[in-house]
């Protein structure tokens, strides 16, 4: 019974972006890009730099200096480009940034609740409480192995390097997206700090919650491992297939791309 | 503070934000009139209409002979025009020197004959001003405020004069103090900010109409906060109040006013003098959240705000801290400052100001070291928004003999759209190698790309825009007295209005 439900939900499209075509300014980034995720998938985006992988995730967050020229993209039934930035947020789509960036003097809880009440707001959710809400941070900071005082300091600011990625892990489990996509969420972090954050991932992981997994190296794949892995060059994906090929482009790198 | 705490200071605040958004489907809220009888002097300035407000409010010889001493000293001045500002040449035939709401001719003797207009029109500013009110306040555990009101050129009311005068403080308007404690108006009137200190304050002296004074004797803490509302109501009329507080020794106050007046297409003019004395261990706290009509958004109308404020700490260790929130205004030009003449003295300068659509302020600080181990802080954070220009102006200056002291000075700037400006001009005169002077400076804007983070996690631009100003503002809004700092983040809310997008 229970691997019938299953197989309905799968059936289920989240994401479908159809032959989208980005540039930024005249520089022409996504050359035609297809891609469909089904709730639950963790789908990883691989490939050389300057491929076009962050552009896939600014296009879908809706960063307005990547200009979308062509195609479409669907998100449970509704036009996601047709969206502002934080309705697609309220939504269900989080980027993890590569930089997250620093707000000073905003204390990171204060952030972090407004940003959990606006979505709740917009999804007609009642907004929750701070005494709640402070329940939450804690059951929620323990997963990231976060310092509490990170809590009340600035957004990012006096961060290091991996307690940014942290950071931003711990506020994809507060505000609970329906797709979350992982930019680069690996670079600048040792391997304690990388298996932290791939822990956070993982008890994200469930059958309706899916990822796109930015990355270059498959060191992440590891520990968060994928359903499907894509090779992205030159605004395209020229390959699909399991884990395995991250595995093997581990070996081959991406010399065979220019034959 | 405990997280608990900070929370709850955060959910005032988002409380606040929901109605500051209901409110401002009228970009200046304050900027209704009050359909008042008022009895208000015909425009122009002579020697008569300054003689004329002097019998009006039947004072002594001596200080018709000192507004006559300033007058004649005023017009051997000129204008300042050494500040980063635009000032349109100012008609001061055209502007009347004494309005009153004539109801107040037969004085009022407790609130109850205050004309109820005008405790509307205060009502309407969220001015507590009604006693009752205040009280009721208590039990939800607001504390208590005793307000002076200045409505045009008088003091119309001064509450809790019973409380605070069985503490032994004095609170009222400059007019009574005139005529009840005229030892102590001579002896400390123009005593820091001379009559021909500079052209505002000469036309101060010469024509000023009311005000507040304050006194708090040895050793007291004022049992509550004190607080002026200013407000411009007529048309044509200037504004030139005098504020006079005194902390004696040991003594402890916290100060703070609140300006408003109403949107008209003319400029008006706010020329105001504030003198406080700071004697032995004294303590004085003044805040100002000074939000006169700044003019619409292509620059018409707005409040002329030529304010001097100066503080003279007198005595060994006394301290003085100004805060500030400057949002209104068409012009501001505005140094408060503190001369630290006794040894271990300490003066601190906390400003936010914020400027948009073509509104323009020089403001900042004068921080005078004169006494040994003297001490002074400074924090600026001017944000710019529109097309308007912000200036911040500051002298540290470090006399021969102030051995030991310190100035720690810092200027931020945050600039938000493409058409503003921000300028720094920071002076220092060094005499005592023994002193140490720290200053830093930034200017930053607002980011697309912080923008765009907060938009990504679900805040919406206003809201993002609004939070990253907060935030450049919260060493300044920490020194407010809270329900201030709940106030100086509303208003600044409102006067970003249409500066984002």
């Amino acid at each position: 019974m229970a691997k019938k439900n299953e197989k309905i939900i799968k059936e289920i499209t989240m994401l479908n972006i159809k032959n989208i075509h980005a540039q930024v300014g005249d520089n022409k980034i996504l050359k035609g890009l297809n891609l469909e995720i089904k709730p639950g998938e963790v789908h990883a985006i691989m490939g050389p730099n300057g491929a076009g992988k962050s552009t896939l995730g600014n296009v879908l967050a809706g960063m307005e200096k990547v200009e979308v020229t062509h195609g479409g993209v669907d998100f449970l039934g509704k036009d996601l480009l047709d969206l502002e930035i934080e309705e697609r947020a309220a939504e269900g789509i989080f980027l993890a940034f590569q930089y997250p960036v620093e707000i000073p003097g905003v204390n990171n809880m204060y952030f972090l609740r407004a940003a959990l009440n606006a979505q709740l707001k917009y999804r007609g959710q009642p907004e929750m409480n701070s005494s709640v809400f402070l329940k939450l941070v804690r059951e929620k900071i323990k997963l990231m192995n976060m310092r509490d005082d990170l809590l009340r300091r600035p957004v990012n600011e006096g961060f290091s390097g991996g307690e940014k990625k942290r950071n931003e892990i711990f506020q994809m489990s507060i505000l609970e997206p329906k797709l979350a996509i992982l930019d680069e969420t690996d670079s600048g972090l040792d391997i304690d700090a990388l298996k932290i954050v791939a822990d956070g991932v993982n008890q994200l992981r469930n059958e309706d919650r899916s990822f796109i997994v930015i990355t270059h190296y498959q060191r992440l794949l590891d520990y968060i491992v994928p359903d499907f892995v894509h090779v992205l060059a030159d605004g395209k994906i020229v390959r699909s297939g399991d884990k395995s090929l991250a595995l093997e482009l581990e070996e081959t790198g991406y010399g065979w791309l220019d034959k | 503070m405990s997280e608990q705490a900070t929370d709850k200071k955060q959910d005032n605040f988002q409380q606040e934000n929901a109605e500051v958004h209901k409110r401002v489907a009228q970009s200046y809220k304050d900027g209704f009139v009050t359909d008042i009888e008022s009895d208000t002097f015909p425009p122009g300035l002579n020697e008569g209409v300054i003689r004329a407000i002097s019998a009006k409010k039947e004072e002594p010889k001596w200080l018709l002979d000192w507004r006559l001493k300033a007058y004649a000293k005023w017009l051997t001045m000129e204008q300042p025009n050494w500040a980063k500002l635009n000032i349109p040449e100012i008609d001061f035939n055209a502007i009347s020197y004494f309005s009153s709401p004539k109801s107040d001719e037969n004085a009022p003797e407790t609130i109850d004959d205050v004309d109820p207009k005008l405790l509307e029109t205060y009502a309407k500013l969220g001015v507590p001003l009604h006693e009752q009110e205040i009280l009721a306040g208590v039990k939800t555990k607001k504390t208590p405020v005793a307000v002076d009101v200045v409505f045009d050129s008088v003091s119309v009311t001064t509450t809790f004069k019973k409380e605070l005068k069985s503490a032994g403080v004095i609170f009222c308007s400059f007019s009574e103090a005139v005529k009840d404690h005229p030892d102590l108006v001579k002896k400390y009137l123009g005593k820091v900010v001379p009559i021909g200190d500079n052209y505002f304050s000469a036309l101060n002296a010469a024509v000023f109409s009311d005000g507040s004074f304050v006194y708090i004797p040895k050793n007291t803490r004022c049992p509550m906060e004190l607080s002026t509302y200013f407000r411009i109501n007529e048309m044509n009329t200037g504004q030139f109040e005098r504020t006079l507080i005194i902390a004696d020794d040991g003594a402890e106050v916290s100060y703070l006013e609140g300006c408003t007046a109403p949107m008209r297409d003319e400029n008006q003019l706010h020329a105001a003098v504030v003198e406080l004395f700071i004697l032995d261990n004294a303590k004085i706290k003044y805040s100002t959240v000074q939000n006169w009509y700044p003019g619409d958004e292509n620059g018409k109308g707005g409040i002329y705000n030529f304010v001097t404020k100066r503080a003279a700490c007198n005595g060994v260790n006394a301290k003085v801290s100004w805060t500030q929130v400057e949002t209104g205004s068409a012009i501001t030009w505005k140094y408060p400052s503190c001369i630290l003449r006794g040894d271990n003295s300490r003066g601190e300068f906390y400003s936010v100001a914020l400027t948009n659509n073509y509104q323009q302020a020089d403001t900042g600080t004068k921080m005078i070291h004169l006494g040994k181990n003297t001490k002074s802080t400074i924090i600026s954070k001017g944000i710019s928004a529109g097309k308007s220009h912000n200036t911040y102006r500051g002298l540290v200056r470090i006399s021969k003999k102030a051995n030991g002291s310190r100035n720690h000075t810092q200027c931020d700037s945050l600039l938000i759209g493409k058409n503003c400006g921000a300028h720094t001009f920071p002076y220092i005169e060094c005499s005592n190698p023994t002193a140490q002077l720290e200053h830093e400076a930034t200017t930053s804007k607002i980011s697309e790309d912080q923008l765009f983070y907060c938009k990504q996690r679900g805040i919406s631009e206003e809201d993002a825009t609004s939070m990253i100003v907060d935030g450049f503002c919260k060493e300044v809004f920490k020194e407010l007295p809270m329900e201030f700092a709940v106030e100086a983040k509303a208003l600044l809310d409102i006067s970003l209005e249409g500066a984002v997008g």
